[in-house]
């Protein structure tokens, strides 16, 4: 639902957003960073608590709901969009999230993800990319790097990985965004304009698992390194990045070619301006395409923002344009409707 | 022709029967289900009792002609009281080779066989696998054969009219069905009026479509085909109106029923599958009534987000068959741990795997009852006959929302399709379920919400919706802490749990009606039975009893767990018989339940019972 500022809407703080269960994450666990920023963010959209209901699959990310103090569902593998969907179908008042993993998300429940995306059904779907099955104790996931050397692939794993952003703007999804755990604002900044989001909003977050599969976005994550390798996607804003934003990007035919401004300053004015509304998705993939190449970074922020009908609304209005044109519906005139016959 | 005169001619025999079984067969193409709707329909309307017995390929359409795409429609009417749609037809109208040779063997020695000589020609013999034609020489000679050209007198009817010769063929099934009519002395009124309706859109096949019934009639009429006219007086049945009603039709207003009544709306999540679509078709059509259909992405989908919706507070219901209860495992599980209200319909079909889509059986008693990991109850019941899916969808909803539990409820391909005439309740009589949410009845809010702290008398947990402040909680598969709900690895706790659900689905056995019983308490033979096979039994029952035997019949409307009364109604009969088509399942439940060396009466064939088939087997016990 779009947030609302009703008065009636208590100031709420982080604290009332968490529940009395001990949270169970390992120590050092990404999981615990991205808790905090939620329990925040969900502070602070004016919407009443008690209308905020939290879906998840099976995995470590989907324990998230029972640390939260709203209704919250913790359900079966791969389920969470299709069980939100019954939700958000039954009450279109209600903020309903879902909370996944890459294997729970994009593997056994791929499907699912595939069709509520299509579909714009009014979800926040915060999805936790650590590259690993964490709860099974570490088996390679759909997002594993080829050649994943893990206890199920000790001589390397053969598929190759699927991008959680470009599955989501494959599937057409209308809100597309990467964030990461250790990147508090930056992350706090996505998921809050993904609750704003009308439709569903799709949030890839890295998120680190420090006991299966530690570091695996160290390169991007790391104190020294991380302005080198983190591109932020800004709607109307040219693609630079850098630690003094001295490199970028520009649209050269089919792909993006990077721009060294320290060398050329005279080709700024060719920085690709990005464009989170660019229907096709092409440019996200571009973009998205960028770290195959080790020496690029890593594009995080919204890919992707339109606004379209949600599915939740046009469900709802065809009850209510059912109602309009034929009257509530009448029970006793039904049964007696058709053939009818008097003995 | 005036519609007046569709009455009986005065220059013939007329000869009064009880009763008729007709079965209309022919290419997957040929209309055949169509045409036994309307004769049905005209059967309703002149207040025959009746009921009907569809058989279609699971091809839309196989190859036109061949032994797979025969299609049959076979309808009893009677002007008595009956159970089933007839053993033996009397009456086969036969539209093609391929149709008689499919056919033939049911049709009662002497029986009436109406053949559509256009569909013997060379081609169709050798699809059918006749070597020469079964119209010459003598091999139908045990019939009363009637032999007319359909396809030529068809396209006669219609010439002037300007449609190509494929359009004019395909009027064919209207030719037979004025014969038919004219036969058994049926007005040409209700198709006339349908035909009409139907075709609104084109004035040229209204015309066409009216000018073949017609003819059809006055050929009959004219011709000296029939040397008998006969009639098939209204039976007497019970005062009240009547409308002609199929399975899936009846449970579907039976949700409505439930939904009203309960003052709940609708939530079904479904996915394709035959034979129980025809819920969901019917369904998406009554949007004004609250309806929400979600045709979800696959069976599991569609389970899940009706157990989504019941969470958020409405009735969540899920439409399916074997092969998609099978997906839908793991959330019916769920379902049981979470204790959410949840209604399962599995209209079965020949299994198992992909099995015999368009076919019958009643073999997913097991999956029903036990097909699921770890100790996860679920209360089964079973509708009877076609009218009976209205009641028996009022009914799983009732224990759905009064023992927070899913509910499975088994019908089958036999009763989806069939139809039979049903007598309408008035909906102010039908008993109201009114559901009470946690915190919306004006309560003081609790210091702290505990969501699985049950009901004394039910054991239900209470219901708390989202958006009901004051009652936030979490809900999971994983094993609860008894009353609070938290997360629990204790073991003691979860045996009590364990315990907990399954004396909540026991109590079920004490809050439903005893078991349909019929005949002398004493009988020396119980035949016992579920779901669709109650017609076939009710019949042999009868029979046997009229027939001097010591026989009583027990019906389960529900099925798990077996209701009170069942054990002392087994226990003291000498013989205990158990028609089922499967291979034994209540059979095997009842033997373990009670320990009564019960006898098995299996069949898997595709197709339902015949009461004939019972009652063999009783009078061999007897």
């Amino acid at each position: 639902m779009t947030p609302t500022t009703e008065a009636t809407t208590p100031a709420y703080t982080k604290k009332d957003f968490e529940s009395d269960q001990t949270i169970r994450w390992c120590p050092g666990c990404g999981d615990y960073a991205i808790l905090a920023t939620v329990q925040s963010v969900l502070a602070g959209l004016g919407i009443p608590r008690e209308e905020f209901a939290v879906v998840s699959g099976i995995g470590c990310s989907s324990r998230f709901p029972y640390y939260l103090s709203t209704y919250g569902f913790h359900s079966i593998h791969g389920r969470a969009p299709a069980i939100a969907t019954g939700v958000k179908l039954a009450n279109p008042k209600l903020s309903v999230w879902v909370v996944t993993g890459d294997g729970d998300g994009l593997s056994i429940g791929g499907n699912h993800l595939l069709h509520v995306l299509r579909r714009n059904v009014d979800l926040k779907i915060l999805m936790f990319n650590n590259r690993i099955y964490g709860l099974t104790k570490g088996q390679y996931s759909p997002t594993s790097e080829q050649g994943k050397v893990t206890k199920s692939t000790p001589y390397g794993s053969v598929d190759n990985p699927v991008d959680p952003v470009n599955f989501a703007l494959a599937a057409g999804a209308t809100f597309v965004a990467r964030s990461v755990d250790v990147f508090r604002q930056h992350l706090s900044d996505t998921v809050a304009a993904a609750a704003m989001h009308r439709g569903a909003a799709f949030v890839e977050i890295y998120q680190n698992c420090n006991i299966f599969n530690d570091g695996a976005f160290e390169s991007l994550t790391a104190k020294a390194t991380r302005d080198e390798k983190a591109l932020y996607l800004e709607h109307g804003q040219p693609l630079r990045y850098g630690p003094d934003k001295s490199l970028g990007f520009a649209l050269k035919g089919a792909s993006l070619e990077k721009i060294d401004l320290k060398q050329h300053p005279e080709r700024e004015k060719d920085l690709l301006l990005w464009d989170n509304q660019e229907p096709s998705g092409t440019l996200g993939m571009l973009a998205n395409h960028l770290p195959k190449d080790p020496s690029n970074p890593v594009p995080l922020g919204i890919f992707r923002r339109l606004e379209k009908p949600t599915f939740d609304a046009g469900m709802r209005a065809q009850i209510d344009a059912a109602r309009a044109k034929r009257g509530p519906g009448n029970l006793e005139k039904l049964l007696y409707s058709g053939t009818t016959w008097t003995v | 022709m005036s519609q007046s005169d569709s009455a009986v001619r005065p220059n013939r025999k007329v000869e009064t029967l009880d009763q008729v079984v007709i079965r209309f067969a022919g290419d997957s193409g040929d209309g055949m289900q169509l045409t036994g709707s309307q004769f049905t329909n005209t059967a309703a309307l002149m207040g025959n009792d009746l009921a009907t017995l569809p058989d279609f390929p699971a091809e839309i359409r196989a190859p036109a002609g061949t032994l797979a795409g025969v299609s049959g429609f076979q309808l009893r009417f009677s002007s008595y009281d009956i159970h089933t749609p007839g053993d033996a037809p009397d009456v086969l109208v036969a539209m093609n080779a391929a149709a008689l040779k499919v056919n033939l063997g049911d049709l009662r020695a002497g029986g009436l066989l109406i053949v559509n000589t256009g569909g013997f020609g060379k081609k169709e013999l050798e699809m059918a696998g006749y070597p020469k034609s079964p119209l010459e020489g003598d091999a139908l000679r045990a019939y009363r054969v009637v032999a007319v050209d359909l396809n030529d007198l068809t396209k006669r009817a219609l010439e002037g009219l300007g449609l190509s010769m494929k359009e004019a063929l395909r009027c064919k099934n209207f030719f037979a069905l004025g014969v038919c009519c004219w036969l058994f002395s049926r007005p040409l009124d209700p198709t006339e009026a349908w035909i009409k309706t139907k075709f609104a859109k084109s004035e040229q096949m209204v015309e066409a479509n009216l000018r073949v019934l017609r003819a059809g009639f006055n050929f009959a009429d004219t011709t000296e085909l029939f040397q008998t006219v006969y009639q098939v007086p209204p039976a007497a049945m019970p005062k009240g109106t009547y409308r002609n009603v199929m399975g899936n039709e009846a449970l579907s207003m039976g949700f409505l029923a439930a939904s009203e009544l309960s003052g709940l709306e609708l939530f079904l999540g479904s996915y394709p599958i035959t034979p129980a679509s025809d819920i969901l078709h019917t369904l998406a059509a009554y949007k004004n009534f609250g309806v929400t259909t979600f045709q979800a992405e696959d069976e599991i989908a569609a389970i899940t987000s009706a157990i989504g919706a019941s969470y958020a507070g409405k009735i969540g219901m899920t439409t399916t068959s074997g092969p998609g209860v099978a997906l839908k495992t793991e959330a019916l599980g769920l379902a049981v741990s979470l204790e959410l209200p949840l209604v399962l319909v599995n209209v079965q079909r020949g299994g198992p795997s992909t099995g015999l889509p368009t076919k019958t059986e009643q073999a997913d008693l097991f999956q029903a009852v036990l097909g699921r990991n770890g100790e996860a109850p679920i209360p089964v019941i079973a509708a009877a006959s076609p009218a009976d899916c209205f009641y028996a969808a009022i009914e799983a909803v009732r224990l759905a929302i009064r023992y927070m539990t899913p509910v499975i409820l088994l019908s089958d391909g036999y009763i989806a399709n069939g139809s039979e005439p049903w007598l309408l309740p008035k909906v102010a009589d039908l008993p109201k379920m009114p559901v009470r949410f946690a915190g919306q009845n004006g309560e003081p809010v609790p210091e702290k919400f505990l969501p699985y702290l049950r009901d004394e008398k039910t054991l239900a947990r209470p219901w708390a919706v989202p958006g009901t402040p004051g009652y936030e909680h979490r809900i999971g598969g994983i094993e609860k802490a008894d009353k609070t709900g938290s997360i629990s690895y204790d073991p003691e706790n979860h045996e009590r749990m364990c315990k907990l659900r399954q004396e909540k689905v026991n109590r079920i056995a004490s809050d439903c009606p005893p078991p349909e019983f019929e005949g002398d308490e004493d009988a020396d033979i119980v035949v016992l039975g579920w779901g669709s096979t109650h017609g076939a039994i009710t019949g042999a029952v009868r029979q046997a009893r009229a027939n001097g035997l010591s026989v009583a019949r027990c019906h389960l409307r529900h099925v798990w767990p077996f209701p009170q009364g069942l054990g002392p109604i087994l226990k003291r009969a000498k013989k205990v018989l158990i028609p089922e088509m499967n291979l034994g399942q209540l059979w095997r439940l009842v033997r373990s339940e009670y320990l009564v060396d019960a006898i098995s009466l299996p069949k898997v064939q595709g197709r339902p019972f015949t009461s004939s088939e019972i009652l063999e087997k009783i009078q061999s016990l007897s």
